[in-house]
């Protein structure tokens, strides 16, 4: 596959050309912190991000969303008829997604986009979406990409790679959609030995900054009622408050709901984000919650993330290590201690 | 810092020792930096674990409602005024609290500490004597423990706990002459569609994760009104109609009860000033009323209170 060197002064200038063919996404400072946005205007870009406050999901699966609309009008012919709401599936470009982030929608394809089951809205925007990844010169010390089988420069789920090697950037395709989003880029030139000997120092110093925190396979091969039935649930779940911000900020939690929402006689069928740490998100329509208490709920997030994925799907563990969780968990639950938890040798029975 | 660490520990060890309490609520040391973790000490081996510096910003009182054992927990001053609030709302009963408290020295705000540090990540920080040393790989800053403290402790007027059965410390100075309410006082003055607009912008980046909900020791229904399903009372998405319904109600829920602790705000994970709804609350029950919550054990909040002979006209 090709690559191109861009300088920092033409940039710019190619994500101004990339905006006339693409609807063009990346992060921009909002106020507080960073958001992936669709770009008005080619500045607002800002690739010295370290990472968004929420995960990029949301471009593929989004918080709130009209699914369906119907009438209930009466003497309507087409009353009671659930039609799908119009969206917009013009051509996607999300430019500086931290690989991690990117790796995470591979892992949620497994939710989305299966052989038997194939999520329409997912589906055609994945299909009609480029992601150009942007490689971690500089890991959060939350990160913890290479534990979990990532990496700060992975191409896994890229269509292309751009490397901050400090005048410019190096744009790799790492795709067929990659090698075509490049071929129309003519503001590139050759990529410079220096250049290139400095994007594999880059990696090699990110890749080193990291320390194993936990090891997935010894996870694979825990028994799994052992884990489940671990006396160390009860610590680890008193701190939590049960709000949503691990399971909103994440990736790789693709969780929803389903409501009709009805309005005199017009209605949506809208989907939203829904989290296992609600206590609604289990209550059967009987009135019985399987999962009514905290303890439940908490184990529940994390043997999904590290265990039954990985049990399901034989592919490592439902995360990718961006650290969000870590972060910004109110009361500092830290997946990490968690995972050694987990995997430590002696799980005592309670 | 050290020394309230040993004297809660201390403590912990005694109670559990004497079999005085059955466990003891504090917190442990975070594992990145400006934050700790709530922690449930339930035996001697525990104790070691127990914590304390200026990142103990989360409300113990939230870990309190229905507990039916016998609890030592520390409480910084708005922890106690929550313990009253509890005790005035019969989520727990006196007999059962054992209250170490902590005077405090204002928690830091690690939102406005993170972003003062432009971009850069800290390895560790270190609080001494009024100063914070914050470190990270190829720097080092000192700043002044002052000027990064939680909002609402850089206003609060109740540093030292009004309730408790021993102190960890001397108490320390309150704060006087503090104006609390020049926010609000901002607020008020706007015209009615400016204040629209300033609450909408205030919640247009939330994301209804119910974090500043589940962090408030207030909010201890059984199931709150943004949960129920039959009927649904709020809609879910993030259509700016149901993010206000729940923020407003939220708001009106805790009238009267909130003590300006600052968990909300401290908790929200995307910096969302929750207290510019909670405090326009607090400062109309005080002039109204002349009501603080969680100040006074035996004094009905003046929200819940009934009088037959009442002297407002609204009543008859």
């Amino acid at each position: 596959m090709r690559e191109v060197y861009i300088t920092k002064e033409k940039f710019p200038d190619v994500v101004g050309k990339l905006m006339n063919q693409h609807r063009v996404f990346g992060p921009v400072f909002q106020g507080q912190y960073h958001e992936f946005a669709e770009l008005k205007a080619s500045d607002e870009i800002d690739l010295t991000y370290q990472n968004t406050r929420l995960s990029p999901k949301g471009l593929f699966h989004p918080h709130s969303e009209r699914m369906f609309q119907f009438s209930l009008a009466k003497g309507d012919p087409e009353a009671g008829i659930v039609k799908e709401a119009p969206k917009d599936y013009s051509s996607r470009l999300i430019l500086g997604m931290r690989p991690c982030d990117a790796m995470a929608f591979r892992l949620d394809d497994v939710n989305f986009d299966t052989t038997t089951i194939k999520d329409p809205w997912w589906t055609r925007r994945r299909a009609t979406t480029a992601i150009v990844g942007l490689g971690c010169n500089q890991p959060c010390r939350s990160c913890f990409c290479t534990s979990v089988g990532t990496g700060p420069f992975d191409p896994s789920g890229l269509d292309a790679l751009l490397t901050d090697v400090g005048d410019g950037f190096i744009l790799q395709a790492i795709t067929e959609k990659g090698q075509e989003l490049l071929d129309g880029i003519s503001d590139g030139g050759p990529v410079p030995a220096a250049a290139t000997e400095k994007a594999t120092q880059l990696r090699k110093s990110a890749e080193a900054q990291f320390v194993t925190q936990f090891d997935p396979k010894a996870l694979a091969e825990k028994d799994m009622l052992e884990l489940f039935n671990a006396s160390f649930w009860d610590e680890v779940q008193f701190s939590c408050i049960n709000c949503g911000t691990c399971t909103f900020l994440c990736p790789t939690c693709w969780c929803f709901d389903i409501q009709d929402e009805v309005c005199e006689d017009q209605g949506d069928r809208i989907r939203i984000w829904d989290s296992c740490m609600f206590p609604l998100f289990t209550v059967h329509g009987s009135g019985h919650n399987p999962r009514s208490q905290k303890l439940q709920r908490v184990r529940q997030r994390f043997m999904h993330k590290l265990k039954y994925y990985q049990d399901k799907y034989h592919d490592g563990v439902a995360c990718v290590g961006c650290g969000r969780c870590v972060k910004y968990c109110p009361v500092n639950i830290d997946i990490r201690e968690v995972a050694r938890l987990m995997t430590a040798t002696c799980v005592c029975p309670a | 810092m050290r020394a309230y660490t040993e004297r809660i520990q201390e403590a912990a060890r005694r109670l559990l020792t004497d079999n005085l309490v059955d466990v003891v609520i504090g917190f442990r040391k975070g594992t990145v930096p400006f934050m700790n973790e709530p922690f449930l000490a339930k035996n001697l081996d525990h104790v070691r674990q127990l914590y304390w510096d200026g990142n103990c910003g989360i409300n113990l009182a939230n870990y309190l409602a229905k507990r039916t054992d016998r609890v030592a927990i520390v409480a910084k001053g708005c922890d106690s005024r929550n313990i009253i609030v509890h005790l005035l709302e019969y989520q727990i009963k006196r007999e059962q609290l054992y209250i170490l408290g902590a005077p405090c020295h204002g928690m830091i705000d690690r939102r406005r500490m993170l972003a003062s540090l432009d971009g850069k990540d800290p390895t560790h920080a270190e609080e001494k004597d009024g100063a914070i040393t914050v470190a990270g790989q190829d720097f080092q800053v000192t700043l002044d423990r002052q000027e990064y403290l939680q909002e609402n402790c850089s206003i609060c007027i109740h540093r030292n706990p009004v309730i408790f059965d021993e102190l960890l410390a001397e108490p320390v100075p309150e704060q006087q002459d503090v104006d609390r309410y020049p926010d609000v006082r901002q607020v008020e003055a706007m015209s009615p569609e400016q204040r629209w607009e300033y609450f909408e912008n205030l919640i247009s980046t939330c994301i209804r994760c119910y974090a500043c909900r589940n962090a408030c020791p207030l909010c201890f229904c059984p199931t709150c009104f943004v949960d129920e399903s039959r009927p649904q009372w709020v809609g879910k998405s993030i259509d700016p109609t149901d993010t206000r319904t729940f923020h407003f109600l939220r708001a009106y829920h805790v009238a009267g009860r909130c003590t300006d602790c600052g968990a909300c705000e401290r908790a929200c994970p995307v910096g969302i000033k929750m207290r510019q709804f909670t405090k326009k609350m607090e400062k109309d029950i005080k002039e109204l009323y002349g009501y603080e919550a969680g100040v006074l054990p035996d004094q009905r909040p003046p929200l819940d209170t009934y009088r037959p002979d009442d002297q407002a006209p609204f009543i008859k």
